[in-house]
């Protein structure tokens, strides 16, 4: 029974590296900050729910797995405002999306000098 | 009162799950530390309704089991983004109003839209949303109505059964 | 054996945010790399504590994740603002709603 929590725990912390790193993919290829926001919430929600999750299952019963709650309650509460702020921040500063259906891998490079770079060092 | 009591409750437990501890020097160090936050919390004046929500707590832990299963699909949406056959995305600003009466409630709609991956809350402008959404199908009029309904009858005081 | 792959897992997402980091190209994507590296850094304290069986290190991973919350927050005044030394709340109404 231990054993099988076991590794039903190290799978689900398996995927959420998983998880983890196709966030990190998504940042790196999505192409302005907005949408990057919402690859990188993939993995401070999806990610850490399963990593945490998995952890729960393998650590023994008491105070870790309280602890391991706390952690994700404050991973929870914390990743949405500071995503908020990210974004706000961007939006005062005047960096505007960009609009529209097109494709990531096209010839519109990510990172190229989209309307993303408008806003760069104008937040004075 | 009711809120000083629930931050109390509150502090006092997360103490005791961050100490693991019952003796009477960390006790003591807990209802010294307790009182030194209530006294900063009282001074910064955010023991209020908003500060200190914790008589909904049933409310938003039923809450919270909902939105869980939200982000779950919503992590699949953007996954299907991110590593799918098709690399279109199709980002957009659209501005969703919350039905929300209290700040509690306006905050919560708000960081629940953050929180699913594929929408975030770029602006809050009294009860009006200004979101960002990956895919512009995800964000149509009335596909934030159910996360509205259920946020505002989660947070605002008029519709509370029993408090 | 299971968590050492997940550690291996991380490693690899917080390289791939590193680069974002270095390569940027405006401020907002570097802090966003770097805020995701720090909750990934979380994950990582948390599971290396798992993986010597010593899940004391939850204490430093909760640290660590408030510590990464405040970095945050306050690059993203000081972005906005250009100086840390006043209330928000003052220089939200100086700068008017939309900054």
């Amino acid at each position: 029974m231990a054993e099988a929590l076991h590794w039903i725990g190290g799978a689900l912390i398996l995927a959420g590296a998983l998880l983890s790193i196709l966030g990190a993919v998504g940042v790196l290829r999505f192409p302005d900050v907005y949408t990057r926001i919402h690859a990188a919430s993939l993995t401070d929600t999806g990610g850490a729910t399963l990593m945490l999750l998995g952890m729960g299952l393998i650590s023994p019963l008491g105070f870790v797995m309280l602890k391991l709650l706390l952690v994700w309650g404050f991973i929870m509460l914390t990743s949405p405002a500071a995503a908020n702020a990210l974004a706000n921040a961007a939006f005062g500063a005047g960096v505007r999306p960009r609009i529209g259906t097109f494709q990531i891998m096209g010839e519109d490079k990510p990172g190229g000098s989209g309307p993303e770079r408008s806003g760069e060092g104008t937040a004075s | 009162m009711t809120y000083a009591l629930g931050l109390l409750v509150a502090l006092g437990g997360f103490w005791f799950v961050l100490s693991g501890q019952i003796s009477p020097f960390f006790g003591g160090v807990a209802v010294i530390s307790v009182i030194a936050t209530m006294w900063l919390s009282a001074r910064l004046k955010v023991i209020d309704r908003d500060g200190s929500p914790y008589h909904r707590a049933p409310q938003l832990l039923l809450y919270l089991g909902w939105l869980l299963g939200e982000i779950v699909k919503a992590n699949v949406a953007v996954i299907a983004r991110v590593v799918g056959p098709s690399h279109a995305i199709d980002p957009a600003m659209v501005e969703v109003k919350s039905s929300a009466t209290s700040n509690l409630g306006r905050a919560l709609f708000a960081n629940s839209i953050t929180l699913t991956p594929g929408t975030v809350t770029v602006d809050v402008i009294g009860a009006n949303l200004k979101v960002h959404a990956l895919v512009r199908e995800n964000a149509g009029a009335d596909s934030f109505d159910e996360m509205d309904r259920k946020s505002a009858r989660t947070a605002d005081p008029h519709r509370a059964s029993g408090s | 054996m299971l968590v050492a792959a997940g550690v291996a897992g991380l490693v690899v997402a917080m390289s791939l945010m590193i680069v974002r980091a270095m390569i940027g190209p405006s401020h907002y994507d570097r802090i966003l790399a770097a805020n995701s590296f720090g909750t990934k850094t979380v994950l990582l304290i948390a599971l290396m504590g798992f993986l010597f069986g010593r899940p004391d290190f939850l204490d430093i991973a909760l640290v660590y994740a408030l510590i990464n919350f405040v970095t945050t927050i306050a690059l993203m005044k000081f972005f906005r603002y250009r100086t840390l030394a006043r209330p928000l709340g003052a220089m939200a109404r100086e700068a008017g709603k939309d900054g």
